[in-house]
């Protein structure tokens, strides 16, 4: 099929989420500076944000459905605000690590290693 | 005030002084140290309590005397039971009557006073007292003493003051039972124990501050140094005192026997007062060893009363039946007051007889199996007369003479006293008059009426043994404090020797006088011994010009006690003790001529070495000329404090025994009732009446031999040691074995030393070798199987159970030391992991598992 000639549909959506995921992880595991791989978790967690809100489509849910379809919605409001928690952390645990060492390289974090 | 009143305040009275000395004991023991300077008022509160028992004492003396007066209920007894019991006593009896109306006759008419006029002769319904008073017709009954004699009377108050236990019928109390002998005794002992305190405050003033004890050397070479325990002294003092007054107030054997160790105890803290001293302490364990072999005796004698006759009481407690005396004499008996044994004896002693009875009562179906008791108790006479019973009485008399021989010194217990004298001289001085030794001698006067003639006889050989032996000894004795401790030993058997021949009077009278001239002879010593400090008489010489007092306060001591006087007109207080004890002795060899004659002559013999060895001692230590120039120059006169209780001893030693001030009138008010009768066992022993003694056939005579023997003997002191015409070293080299066999004391110490603790050395030695050997060896083979287990045990934890701990953890170890790589510390690494991860998951699950 050719999703060019489709009508936008779940399958759209969920191909720019995998998108935004293989960034993010990608981004993650390659970049050494820590703000880099801050960037990468967003996107993974935004990849993910797009699922949820593609598979919360009114489209996708049975007639007699109760809810009121905003599910999906409301985990992605969810991941954003605890993406923002987690940004706010990691933020100040790299600042930290910055006054400490004076870089932002996560190689050089290896004092906890066995 | 009459009988009733006294029977109230006597044991108030007597009671209040009794707990003084204890509550001054409380006091020092628990401020004592703090009580002024170095524990000073210390002193001064045991000297005043004893001062206030004293004078309570004296009180009591007092309202006795009042009530009493001086003569004696069983005055009537002189004439007419004399002519009861004893054939040959009869030829003594018209002399006795009438030497009896003579001195007793004044006094007798007194006592028709009104209670006993009116009471009937039921037992007194006020309960608290024994007495009898049924005395009218006493001066008619004495022209025919045939005829029904009235009934002796003795005034004896009993009470219970507090009941600790009952069990069945037997009941321990603290009770009372106060004669005419408690009183007199309350005021001897209190008197004599607060002279010896004041004169104690003067003599232990070393003990206020440090002392440098020179006797006792360290190892490191130097002398003691230590505290002065001057208030620890007081204290005990206090204690001594408040346990002799309890020994002489007690109503009944069990607090005797209390008391009577409490006595021993504080006696071995006193001698072991200078407890760094080895010669101390040994002395101090050997007088409580010795006093315990005598315990001994005494707990039987105590057990064999209580379990025949159910009771400790003396006398009659109001409300509880009859008491010890009125059980071995019965005052309904016929004559009254008779010895016999006691129902609950003679029943002891025929136990088959009783189980016959008892058993056959059960077996017959009607009859009250309650009957068989008294049925046993109505044919107890019969066995009495057979004799049971008395074997029981004889040896209950022996065990309490046995405590009485460990209390007194007597032979073969007397080892103890002369070494008592490690500790300080006033406390010899209280051991020997007033307390320790007064003791045995005022229990064996107490229980009088429970010996029987046998029984006597044996005190009697006692007394006489122990009066030979240590009057011999101390005509060798150096160490002045020995040689009168010697004579106390002496003296202490002239009082058993008294008792054992009937002389209840005598010897309890020789008690009394003996207590005031011996605490003054030791104080006097004592004052000797602070002025000179050495107690080796060869040393001294001439002191009397340097300490008058002490000297001749010593001298009319001296004289007291070898009973000098003007015969038949006046003399010091031993004279008339003396002459009484030695009468009696005469009187007792008109009954029994054998035992008689060898008493006689101990008696008489010991009179003389009495006077030889106590002159000895005088000149030795104040005539002649100084022997020793150094101590001669220090010697110096005691202080005022020491020298009055010594001026003032010397005063009561000299009248202390004049007729005139009644004291043996006093004492015959309190003389057990009934006499001592004839022997059950050996019927050829008979006793006189102590009045018999009074006769002039007897009298004369044994005046005669008193005042002939002492002046015999003082004059053979005077040769030797006062004009040295003669000399004792010439004497001593002529007869070395007699020396050396008196110098060493005949050998007791050694011949004991060979035949109880060598022996029991060799016990000792035996049971620590086998010890040593088998049980040991048993514990050391359990010890050493034990510890082969462990080392097996130890093998198996190691190897065993270690091994598979520690190879698990070795496993684990190595785990986790390969899981260590992975850990890098790569984030990215990491991330790369999970990605890799959660793909190669997810090609899992889309080849493994079917989804639906």
């Amino acid at each position: 099929m050719n999703l060019l000639s489709e009508p936008v549909g779940v399958s759209h959506y969920m191909i720019v989420g995998a998108v935004m995921f293989v960034a993010g992880v990608v981004c993650m595991a390659s970049k050494r500076n820590l703000l880099g791989v801050l960037m990468g978790i967003e996107l993974v967690l935004n990849g993910a944000n797009v699922n949820f809100v593609a598979f919360s489509s009114r489209f996708l849910q049975s007639e007699e459905g109760r809810s009121l379809g905003l599910d999906g919605q409301l985990i992605a409001v969810f991941v954003i605000v605890l993406a923002a928690a987690e940004a706010a952390v990691a933020l100040a645990i790299t600042l930290n690590f910055y006054n400490n060492y004076g870089t932002v390289d996560v190689d050089r974090a290896s004092e906890l290693k066995g | 005030m009459n009988e009733q009143t006294l029977s109230n305040l006597l044991p108030v009275l007597l009671g209040a002084a009794w707990l003084l000395p204890l509550a001054s004991f409380a006091v020092v023991v628990l401020v004592g140290p703090r009580l002024g300077k170095a524990g000073l008022l210390a002193g001064h509160v045991a000297t005043g309590a004893i001062l206030g028992s004293a004078v309570l004492s004296l009180l009591a003396l007092g309202a006795w005397l009042y009530v009493f007066g001086f003569t004696s209920g069983q005055a009537a007894h002189h004439g007419g039971a004399a002519g009861e019991h004893v054939q040959q006593e009869a030829e003594h009896n018209a002399a006795a009557r009438g030497r009896a109306d003579a001195s007793h006759g004044e006094g007798g008419d007194a006592i028709a006073d009104a209670p006993e006029a009116a009471a009937p002769a039921v037992a007194a319904a006020d309960g608290s007292t024994l007495s009898e008073p049924v005395r009218a017709g006493k001066r008619r009954a004495r022209p025919a003493p045939m005829v029904s004699l009235p009934p002796p009377v003795k005034h004896a108050f009993t009470d219970d003051w507090y009941t600790l236990a009952e069990f069945g019928s037997l009941r321990v109390t603290i009770s009372y039972y106060i004669d005419a002998l408690t009183v007199v005794m309350f005021v001897m002992v209190s008197v004599i124990a607060t002279c010896i305190h004041f004169y104690s405050i003067g003599y232990m003033h070393e003990e206020l501050h440090d002392v440098t004890d020179h006797e006792v050397t360290l190892s490191d070479g130097s002398y003691l140094h230590r505290r002065g325990r001057f208030h620890r002294f007081f204290q005990y003092l206090s204690l001594f005192c408040f346990s002799m007054l309890g020994l002489v107030v007690a109503g009944n054997i069990f607090m005797v026997f209390v008391f009577w160790e409490l006595v021993g105890i504080c006696s071995y803290f006193l001698i072991g007062f200078y407890i760094e001293r080895r010669s101390a302490t040994k002395a101090a364990n050997k007088a409580f060893i010795v006093n315990r072999v005598g315990d001994f005796g005494f707990i039987i004698g105590l057990m064999a009363l209580w379990s025949s006759l159910g009771t400790f009481a003396f006398g009659d407690v109001p409300g509880q039946g009859p008491g010890i005396f009125s059980q071995v004499r019965n005052p309904q008996g016929e004559p009254p007051h008779a010895l016999a044994a006691p129902t609950g004896m003679v029943l002891a002693s025929a136990q088959e007889r009783v189980a016959e009875i008892v058993r056959d009562h059960f077996n017959v179906p009607d009859v009250d199996p309650q009957s068989a008791w008294s049925e046993a108790v109505a044919r107890s006479g019969g066995w009495r007369a057979e004799g049971l019973g008395y074997g029981l009485l004889v040896l209950a008399g022996l065990g309490i003479f046995c405590g009485c021989v460990g209390k007194s010194a007597q032979f073969p217990l007397h080892v103890w006293l002369p070494d008592a004298m490690e500790g300080p001289t006033p406390v010899s001085a209280l051991v020997h008059s007033a307390t320790m030794v007064a003791a045995g001698v005022y229990l064996g006067a107490r229980f009088f009426p429970v010996f029987t003639p046998e029984v006597l006889l044996v005190i009697a050989y006692v007394g006489a043994i122990t009066l030979l032996l240590a009057a011999t000894i101390a005509i060798t004795a150096v160490d002045i404090k020995r040689v009168l401790a010697y004579s106390t030993v002496s003296q202490l058997g002239y009082m058993m020797l008294s008792l054992g021949v009937g002389g209840w009077l005598a010897g309890v009278f020789h008690l009394i006088t003996h207590a005031f001239f011996k605490s003054l002879l030791f104080l006097g010593s004592g004052s000797v011994i602070h002025a000179c400090h050495t107690n080796d008489m060869t040393r001294m010489g001439g002191l009397r010009r340097k300490m008058p007092w002490t000297a001749y306060t010593m001298l009319v001591g001296c004289l007291a006690i070898i009973g000098a006087g003007i015969p038949f007109l006046i003399g010091l207080s031993g004279y008339y003790s003396k002459d009484a004890i030695l009468a009696q002795v005469l009187s007792f060899r008109g009954v029994n001529m054998f035992h008689g004659n060898i008493l006689f002559a101990v008696a008489a013999g010991g009179a003389a070495l009495t006077a030889f060895y106590m002159f000895r001692l005088w000149y030795l230590t104040f005539a002649g000329e100084p022997r020793d120039e150094h101590i001669y120059e220090h010697a110096h006169e005691s202080p005022q404090i020491m020298y009055v209780p010594l001026v003032i001893l010397a005063g009561a030693a000299v009248v202390a025994g004049w007729p005139i001030l009644g004291l043996t009138d006093l004492l015959e008010q309190a003389r057990p009732l009934g006499d001592v009768g004839r022997g059950v066992m050996w019927a050829s022993l008979a006793y006189p009446h102590e009045h018999a003694s009074h006769a002039a056939s007897i009298h004369v005579p044994a005046t005669l031999a008193a005042a002939a023997t002492a002046l015999g003997g003082f004059l053979l002191a005077t040769l030797f040691y006062g004009l040295r015409w003669l000399n004792p070293n010439e004497v001593r080299q002529q007869f070395p074995a007699v020396y050396r066999w008196l110098w060493n004391k005949w050998y007791f110490d050694e011949f004991y030393d060979l035949v109880f603790v060598r022996p029991v050395h060799f016990v000792a030695a035996l049971a620590a070798r086998f010890d040593r050997r088998w049980i040991d060896g048993l514990i050391d083979s359990l010890a050493r199987w034990v510890r082969g287990v462990s080392i097996l045990d130890d093998v198996l934890d190691r190897y065993l159970v270690d091994g598979a701990v520690n190879l698990t953890a070795d496993w684990f170890w190595s785990l986790g030391r390969g899981l260590r790589n992975v850990q890098t510390g790569r984030l990215r690494q990491y991330v790369m992991l999970i990605v890799v991860g959660a793909v190669a998951l997810t090609f899992l699950l889309e080849a493994f598992v079917s989804l639906p």
